[in-house]
């Protein structure tokens, strides 16, 4: 019998709220944080993106520190956490996991030698550990955009393996030009704020923010409970999904069994819905293969853009409130439908009871990740 | 959870122009750049798959010890449930800065979707997963330094709680010329019992 793992802590920072009851009351207002910006410093010609403020982002951060040493990164991280590590004691049985894909990629922007270290994501997860005192080895994940899902599969593990009782996870990513240029190299860029499963989407949106969760053997306090992961790789191309969305069909699977719970038992999904037409696509098969195509399904990308290692955990934050407040969101930007198979895109919020919740996340290198989650009775 | 025993099936290390096998050297040039070492390695082990040439050279030092470690693993009749789990200190540094160097110069502002592609470390289990079609479990892990002790207790999980039946893992570090690639298979059965201080003995070597 493998041991009980909840979910009893979540936070996150972005673009429409500090904090999660401000990000849920954006949400159901339909606000998104995704805005049209001309900023040459990260793109010659103007975008639309998803970003934190600097004014806001720096006053929320000086209520709880002085020091100036810290990356935008690292007080997005450092704000995200500090609500929910204060409250706990930080021994050797607390693990802490860092996810990130490009952490403080901005640093190379002026090469020198103390810019080159901070570039280092071991460099950031110290940074970061030592402003709360953790004292185990920071475990960073990268494994492109499912990091952020991908730590919450790691973090149960862990503490089924009996190495920690508690974990902390931060995930985050920045709005940088190194990514907006890259993503945009491929051709990757939407024209207007993404819509995730239309039919004329033609791709991501970026966004920035961190999250952040408690992942503990310790029943006390559950909002939610992990009952079961996959991250199985496609092993079809790196930088496309599989077409028959292989991957994460056996991602879910694998979740599916180790839950020994029925796909048809699942209440909703927060699927990743980049808005790219082969990501859409992709999702759709799978989740017609696995005879989900009826579950409500979202993609938070509309309000958020796609944030990197941050979406997964970040979306699993929103999906958690979602259980608990027994309230569908809708899937922002979604018009008309726009993928070949059938799925049940949530168009306007709703009231429905869940007890199975479904998070999925697909990747570069053909990752992918699905987490199941029960709620508490 | 049960503690079933696991052992170290096969290991390689690649380093300093040199492949080391099971301990025994295989493969040595005189002092050369990683490109023509690992062409040349790849060259001599005549592991004819072109596609080598287009990856990043951290893609290439991963492959390059999967390719020495699951030669013989491979079916034609059956799956191949074989998790990868590597880390390394540098993420992918080496392509970060070549690709930053591509959007740094307002004039010769070049970005390249093939070069970004591998400013992601994970990128090389990709690579390694479509080689051998392992459809498996895989995640990439950021440490100071080569971590034994994580490797092996999350190893130990894959394998007790039958998310794959066995994992390569690997430290694969790659920045500027300085590499060092140490990738060992585990399982439930074999000779060498799977223990830190195996695993660090051998990595040191």
């Amino acid at each position: 019998m493998q041991k009980e793992v909840f979910i009893t802590e979540t936070n996150c920072i972005t673009p429409i709220g500090f904090d999660v009851a401000t990000n849920i009351q954006n949400i159901v207002g339909s606000v998104s944080g995704i805005q049209w910006h001309q900023n040459t410093d990260l793109m010659k010609m103007p975008f639309y993106a998803s970003i934190i403020n600097d004014e806001a982002l720096n006053s929320a951060f000086a209520k709880i520190s002085t020091a100036e040493k810290y990356t935008r990164l690292e007080k997005m991280m450092i704000l995200a956490l500090q609500p929910i590590v204060e409250k706990s004691k930080l021994d050797e049985r607390t693990g802490f996991i860092l996810s990130t894909t490009k952490g403080n990629i901005t640093a190379l922007e002026n090469p020198s030698s103390d810019n080159f270290q901070q570039a280092h994501l071991g460099h950031l997860a110290k940074n970061v550990a030592d402003f709360f005192g953790f004292a185990t080895e920071p475990i960073v994940v990268s494994n492109a955009c499912v990091s952020g899902i991908l730590a919450v599969s790691i973090a149960k593990r862990l503490i089924q393996g009996e190495m920690f009782d508690n974990v902390f996870i931060i995930a985050g990513d920045e709005v940088s030009e190194f990514v907006l240029s890259g993503f945009n190299s491929f051709q990757a860029m939407s024209d207007s704020p993404c819509r995730p499963y239309s039919k004329n989407r033609n791709g991501v949106t970026l966004g920035e923010a961190t999250a952040a969760v408690l992942v503990s053997s310790d029943k006390e306090n559950a909002k939610i409970k992990v009952i079961g992961d996959g991250s199985i790789n496609d092993a079809n191309h790196i930088s496309g999904p599989s077409r028959t969305g292989e991957g994460l069909f056996r991602s879910i699977e694998s979740a599916l069994a180790e839950a020994k719970i029925n796909a048809n038992q699942i209440d909703y999904i927060s699927a990743h819905g980049t808005a790219t037409p082969f990501n859409d696509e992709m999702e759709a098969i799978a989740f017609n293969r696995l005879g989900l195509e009826n579950v409500p399904v979202n993609s938070l990308k509309g309000f958020y853009g796609h944030t990197l290692g941050a979406s997964g955990l970040l979306e699993t934050v929103i999906g958690i409130e979602s259980v608990l407040e027994s309230k569908l969101f809708v899937s922002l930007g979604f018009d008309e439908m726009g993928v070949s198979q059938p799925i049940n895109i949530i168009e306007k919020n709703e009231n429905k009871n869940m007890n199975y919740f479904l998070k999925t996340a697909s990747g570069f290198g053909g990752c992918n990740t699905a987490v199941l989650f029960e709620k508490g009775r | 959870m049960v503690e079933n025993k696991t052992y170290i099936q096969s290991f390689c290390t690649i380093q300093n122009n040199e492949i080391i096998l099971e301990g025994a050297s295989i493969f040595k040039l005189e002092p050369t750049l990683f490109s023509d070492f690992s062409k040349k390695a790849y060259q001599n082990f005549e592991m004819n798959y072109p596609k080598f040439f287009k990856m990043d050279s951290l893609s290439k030092l991963a492959f390059l010890g999967a390719e020495l470690l699951l030669k013989n693993e491979n079916s034609e009749s059956k799956e191949n449930n074989t998790a990868l789990l590597f880390a390394n200190n540098s993420s992918s540094l080496d392509t970060d800065v070549k690709y930053q160097n591509s959007i740094s110069d307002p004039e010769n502002y070049f970005p390249s979707p093939a070069v970004f592609v591998y400013t992601l470390p994970n990128i090389c289990l990709g690579e390694i997963s479509i080689r051998h079609q392992l459809k498996s479990e895989n995640s990439f892990f950021i440490f100071e330094t080569f971590n034994p002790v994580f490797m092996a207790n999350y190893a130990k999980i894959l394998l007790n709680s039958n998310k794959a039946e066995k994992v390569l893992c690997g430290w694969v570090e790659y920045y500027d010329e300085e590499y060092k690639a140490f990738l060992y298979l585990v399982a439930k059965e074999g000779n060498l019992e799977h223990k830190i201080e195996t695993l660090l003995t051998e990595y040191n070597k």
